[in-house]
């Protein structure tokens, strides 16, 4: 089958969606949504099922920190439809301290270890994930070491700073 | 350790042994811990542990320039390093908008698919000596490191290359490199039909791997498998014919299908596969000859890294290096996802860019990450043995594994 054109998958999804889908942009021809937290189950479930659309596949589960946006945690889902091998890129974001998202292992297996990455690289918490723990570093590890505000550069260190450079 | 599962029965009759298979052990070939309850030699129940090697690449990334990234995802899948350098740099080139000549396209087709028989060798070879057959791995050896000559005729190193550049390689493949890709060739069909027919109607080999750790379709669908694994059971998933990348569309090949999903059909699909990129290797060659012989980059100064030569000698080439390194050069806010077919299954890098001279944020999508995580749970109920096959046949690269 043929790859599914932006526009219709878009029309589809906002009819069952309506409003609480939006478009970020299509950046490299890969269409990208944002969704709020309530939907994304919904939303995850209405993609993997639909017969038209059929994205049977979870490509990636990961995470964004932008520490200046007044939801500063994105979660980032990759989607791919191996019938048609359309691909969909679906955002989430959420306040800082309420970082809770429900898992999207109830639809996939696989989302399993990616969310466990998400929580230890970013503190998002699955509601409902059957082991949610650190996978990749020490389990008494305080930090969520890839927020912004874990530099890896030690921050007293003034050669690198971008002013000696003009930026 | 307190999340691990623990046996309650008393019953002294019906004790479970607890085996830590790993961090370090001869067979896991690499650093990966599974603790595992053991009912004689059956496997009760497992759990996985890993991040041993972790080394913080995303983290690492958002601090470096593009070009600073390459040796980090040499570091990714060691055993085919060429393949995530071509994919990190085509990320980038997606990212800016550079279109390669077909001489490199072709190019980066013959190292990448040289990467795969490489990482197939030792997968294939080593999961002869798992079963007991150390002279399959012996003459594949021979080969891969043919290939890691080639590797250092090219950039002058053999395991972790550093080989791309964006827009193209860092020189140009000299006449030696051409004759020993030829001379390669010449050898390896050979040797490759020698080890199927050692191993292929082999009677202990099909005994110890037929219908062990057999997936169905939907199970590796579920578990987002991808590569060998998810082909193995029967889904025709490949990137490489899917969403061709550096003209991938331009060559003939097939996708090797398996039906079972076991250890056995994995193993064929591998070799089927290295017949296969022999085949695209070939056809490049022939491809090559019709393509000007001196191109071996994108003529984008701005973002191509000069040689190291030009750079002494030529005033633009000293500027441009300059400001390539110093990350001076603007690069668009967006983001972007590109995915090649690595030996393991899509190896995909997600870049969030801010138009910094790093990227703001650089997500490997690993797959020996993807495919381990169903170890733990297809081991239950399995032999001891037999789960060792198994891991060697998922072919789990520690490197990938933890990034």
């Amino acid at each position: 089958m043929a790859q599914i054109p932006n526009e219709e998958l878009l029309k589809r999804i906002s009819e069952k969606f309506d409003q609480q889908v939006t478009v970020v942009g299509e950046p490299y021809g890969l269409l990208t949504v944002e969704t709020g937290r309530e939907q994304i189950i919904d939303l995850l479930t209405f993609l993997k099922t639909d017969p038209a659309l059929k994205f049977i596949f979870l490509t990636d589960i990961t995470g964004v920190h932008y520490p200046e946006q007044e939801k500063p945690i994105g979660v980032i889902y990759h989607l791919h439809s191996l019938t048609t091998n359309t691909r969909i890129r679906i955002k989430v974001f959420l306040a800082d301290g309420d970082v809770h998202i429900p898992t999207a292992t109830v639809l996939w297996d696989g989302a399993n270890w990616m969310e466990r990455e998400t929580y230890d690289l970013f503190g998002v918490l699955f509601d409902g994930h059957p082991d949610l723990r650190r996978i990749l570093n020490v389990d008494d590890m305080t930090a969520f070491p890839m927020r912004k505000e874990f530099p890896l550069e030690d921050p007293n260190r003034v050669d690198k700073k971008d002013y000696f450079f003009g930026r | 350790m307190q999340n691990h599962p623990v046996y309650t029965d008393n019953d002294p009759q019906s004790e479970l042994s607890t085996l830590n298979l790993g961090p370090t052990h001869p067979a896991t070939h690499g650093v990966f811990q599974n603790v595992l309850q053991l009912d004689g030699e059956r496997i009760v129940s497992g759990v996985s542990t890993i991040g041993y090697i972790h080394r913080a690449f995303e983290k690492i990334a958002e601090h470096r320039p593009f070009y600073q990234i390459t040796p980090l995802t040499d570091r990714l899948n060691y055993c085919s390093s060429p393949i995530n350098n071509m994919g990190w740099h085509m990320t980038v080139e997606k990212l800016l908008g550079i279109q390669t000549p077909k001489r490199v396209d072709y190019l980066r087709v013959i190292i990448m698919e040289l990467a795969r028989i490489s990482d197939h060798i030792i997968c294939n070879g080593v999961l002869g000596v798992d079963t007991g057959a150390f002279t399959g791995f012996l003459y594949m050896m021979e080969h891969r490191e043919s290939i890691y000559e080639i590797y250092e005729e090219i950039c002058g190193s053999r395991l972790t290359t550093n080989i791309g550049r964006i827009g193209g390689f860092e020189r140009n493949f000299n006449t030696i490199a051409f004759a020993k890709l030829r001379a390669f060739l010449k050898n390896f069909p050979v040797t490759l039909k020698e080890f199927e027919s050692l191993f292929n109607r082999n009677r202990i080999f099909v005994d110890r791997t037929k219908d062990v750790a057999a997936v169905t379709a939907e199970t590796a669908l579920s578990y987002s498998w991808t590569g060998p694994l998810l082909r193995a059971a029967g889904v025709d998933y490949d990137v490489r014919a899917m969403n061709p990348y550096s003209s991938y569309e331009d060559f003939d090949f097939e996708v090797p299908v398996g039906t079972n999903g076991d250890v056995y059909s994995r193993f064929l699909v591998r070799n089927e596969e290295m017949w296969q990129s022999l085949r695209i290797i070939e056809q490049a060659l022939v491809k090559l000859e019709k393509e000007p012989t001196d191109i071996f980059h994108a003529d984008v100064p701005e973002f191509y890294l000069p040689p190291k030569e030009e750079v002494y000698n030529n005033m633009e080439a000293l500027i441009y290096h300059f400001k390539i390194v110093m990350g001076e050069i603007p690069t668009p806010n967006t983001e972007v996802y590109h995915s090649v077919e690595g030996a393991n299954g899509e190896l995909g890098f997600y870049l969030v860019n801010d138009g910094g001279r790093s990227p703001y944020r650089l997500h490997f999508r690993r797959p020996s990450f993807i495919n381990y995580q169903m170890y733990a749970p297809m081991s239950r109920g399995m032999l001891l043995s037999d789960a060792i096959i198994n891991m060697s046949s998922l072919n789990v690269i520690a490197g990938e594994l933890d990034a």
